[in-house]
C-alpha cells in the first residue's frame, strides 16, 4: 500500500486527539512543556500547543513550546555526511521539574529519541518525559515506545514514510513511498 | 571539508556554514552543562611550534567541550628541540591515532605541508603559519562582526554574509597572518577592506589584493564610514633597533595609527572596535578605546571557542570521505 495515507484533515484530527490525550494523562497542562525535534517535529509541537491552548485557558502556547536539535547527540554521525546543526530553544522557565512532551513526525528505529533523551539530560531534569509522534512505522532497534501516536502504519524497511507539513512543505500529508525493490 | 588551512580558498557557502554552525555552538555554551558528546573517542593534537597560550587554550577548550581527547605538543622541551623534522613529528602523531592536528608554526606553508605531505590520515587545522594565514581568527572576527553588524533587520544572522560593510585593518600588515586571513574572508563575505599601515609595514606584491590602502588612520576614516576597526598588535622588536625598526618612534606610530577616544568618536553609532590580542595599551589602542562600550575584544575571545568548535565539528563529525 503506497500513496497518501493521511490527508490534512486526518492529520488535524490525530493532533486534536493527541492534545486531549496529553491533557487527560497529565491531569491538565500546568507543568507541560512541548519540545519538537527539527525539522518537522517543531511545527507539530506548535500545533499541539495551540490545540492545548484552546482547551486550557491559561496555557500560553508560545511560551511552553521549544525546539530540541539532537544532531550532536546522534550515534551515527560517523556513518553519514556531516549534518548541519539546527537550533535548540527552550521555554523561558526551562525544563526542570516540567513534564516534557517530545514531539517528532515519524517514529522508526528509536535512535532519534535515544539521542533526544541524552540531549534533555544535558538541559535539565524534567519530572518526566513523554513521547508524541504523528506516525509510528515500527522497526524499533531500541527498547523505546511512544506515549501518544497519531497513526500506526505497518511498513517494510524498504519503504519510506514522508510527512509533509504546510509550514515546511506547503501542504499537510503523510505519504508512503518506495517499497518496490 | 577535510582541512582548514586558510580563508583564501574558502567559498562563501563554506564560510557561512562555519559561521552558522558557530552560532549554534555559541548557544550551547550558555547552558549550564556546556559539554557535548559529539566528538567522543576522537583525538585532537595541538601541535605548537610557536608559543601561543590564547589560541592553544581556545582550541583546547573547543575540543574538550565536544568531548574529544586533547594532546598538547609544544616544540619547547620536546623532540623538536632535538632536531626532529616536521615529517617525523607527523608520523609519530599518526601512529598515536590523531584524528585532527591543530598546527601553529613559524614557517608559512607548514600547515599545507602537513596536510598534503601524505604523512597524516587526519584533518589539519591551521592555527597560524608564519606570515601566511590564521583562518580561525578571521572566522571568529567575521562571526563577531556578523553578530553586531549584520542583524539590522532583526531576523537573525543565519545564512548571512557581511555584505556592504566597511572594515579597516590597522597596523603591521606586513607580518600579520591575521590581516591576510581577514582580508580574504571579508572580501569573500562581501565586505570592503581598508588596510591602514605605514609603507614600511605593507608587503610588496599586494597590487592584486582587493583592498584600499591608507597611510594614516585619519585618512581611512575620512574616506568613508568604517563599520568595524580592527587594530593589529605592534611587536616590540619592530619598534626599536635603530636602522632595523619599521617606524621612527612608538609615539609617532600612536599619533598616526593609534585608536584613541577622538578617532573612535568618528565611527558611526553602530561601529565596533576589535583587536586579536594581546593588546599594547597606549600604543596601537588607548585604554579608553579598549575598555569602551564599542569594544568587542573580550567577546572575540568567547566567540573564538564557538568558531573552533564549529570547525572541529565540520571537519571531524561525518563519514570519512563524504563531503
Amino acid at each position: 500500500m503506497t500513496g497518501t495515507i493521511l490527508g490534512a484533515r486526518d492529520i488535524d484530527r490525530a493532533l486534536t486527539r493527541i492534545a486531549h490525550e496529553i491533557l487527560e494523562r497529565n491531569g491538565g497542562a500546568a507543568t507541560i512543556v512541548l519540545l519538537g525535534i527539527p525539522t518537522r517535529g517543531l511545527p507539530l509541537a506548535e500545533r499541539l500547543a495551540a490545540k492545548i491552548a484552546t482547551v486550557e485557558q491559561d496555557f500560553d502556547a508560545h511560551a511552553r513550546c521549544g525546539a530540541l536539535d539532537i544532531t550532536m547527540y546522534r550515534d551515527d554521525l560517523y556513518r553519514q555526511p556531516t549534518r548541519p546543526i539546527g537550533p535548540t530553544t527552550l521555554p523561558p522557565q526551562g525544563i526542570d521539574d516540567a513534564v516534557v512532551i517530545l514531539v517528532d513526525d515519524v517514529f522508526h528505529t528509536g535512535r532519534t529519541i535515544r539521542a533526544a533523551l541524552d540531549a534533555i539530560k544535558d538541559l535539565g531534569r524534567p519530572q518526566s518525559v513523554q513521547l508524541a509522534v504523528l506516525v509510528d512505522r515500527g522497526h524499533r532497534e531500541l527498547p523505546i515506545r511512544a506515549d501518544f501516536v497519531g497513526k500506526n502504519i505497518p511498513t517494510s524497511r524498504a519503504e519510506r514514510v514522508e510527512v509533509h507539513l504546510s509550514q515546511v512543505d506547503g501542504e499537510d500529508a503523510v505519504i508512503l513511498a518506495g517499497g518496490e525493490r | 571539508m577535510k582541512h582548514l588551512l586558510g580563508t583564501q580558498d574558502l567559498s562563501r557557502d563554506e564560510a557561512v556554514l562555519i559561521l552558522d554552525t558557530a552560532s549554534q555552538m555559541a548557544a550551547t555554551q550558555e547552558r549550564e552543562i556546556r559539554k557535548l558528546p559529539t566528538l567522543r573517542g576522537k583525538t585532537v593534537v595541538n601541535l605548537f611550534f610557536e608559543d601561543s597560550t590564547r589560541t592553544r587554550i581556545s582550541f583546547e577548550a573547543a575540543a574538550k567541550r565536544l568531548s574529544a581527547d586533547v594532546i598538547n605538543f609544544s616544540a619547547k622541551g620536546s623532540s623538536v628541540s632535538k632536531g626532529e623534522s616536521l615529517k617525523d613529528t607527523a608520523l609519530t602523531l599518526q601512529a598515536m591515532g590523531a584524528d585532527a592536528v591543530v598546527i601553529r608554526h613559524w614557517a608559512s606553508g607548514a600547515a599545507y605541508q602537513l596536510a598534503h605531505g601524505g604523512w597524516l590520515h587526519g584533518s589539519v587545522l591551521n592555527a597560524g603559519d608564519g606570515t601566511h594565514e590564521h583562518p580561525t581568527q578571521a572566522l571568529l572576527d567575521a562571526f563577531t562582526m556578523r553578530k553586531h553588524l549584520a542583524d539590522s533587520d532583526g531576523g537573525g544572522t543565519d545564512g548571512k554574509g557581511l555584505d556592504g560593510l566597511r572594515v579597516a585593518i590597522v597596523g603591521d600588515v606586513l607580518h600579520s597572518r591575521v590581516a591576510r586571513s581577514n582580508m580574504h574572508l571579508l572580501t569573500t563575505l562581501g565586505a570592503s577592506v581598508a588596510l591602514v599601515a605605514p609603507p614600511t609595514l605593507l608587503p610588496v606584491g599586494m597590487d592584486d589584493w582587493p583592498v584600499e590602502v591608507f597611510h594614516g588612520l585619519d585618512a581611512a576614516l575620512d574616506a568613508q564610514p568604517v563599520d568595524a576597526v580592527m587594530m593589529l598588535r605592534v611587536q616590540r622588536e619592530r619598534m626599536t633597533g635603530g636602522g632595523a625598526s619599521f617606524f621612527p618612534s612608538p609615539a609617532e606610530y600612536t599619533r598616526m595609527f593609534g585608536l584613541d577616544i577622538q578617532r573612535m568618536a568618528r565611527l558611526p553609532d553602530h561601529g565596533i572596535v576589535m583587536h586579536p590580542g594581546p593588546m599594547n595599551r597606549g600604543l596601537e589602542i588607548s585604554a579608553e578605546a579598549a575598555d569602551s562600550a564599542r569594544s568587542v575584544i573580550v567577546e572575540q575571545v568567547a566567540n573564538g571557542v564557538a568558531v573552533r568548535m564549529a570547525a572541529l565539528y565540520l571537519l571531524l563529525a561525518g563519514r570519512e570521505g563524504a563531503s
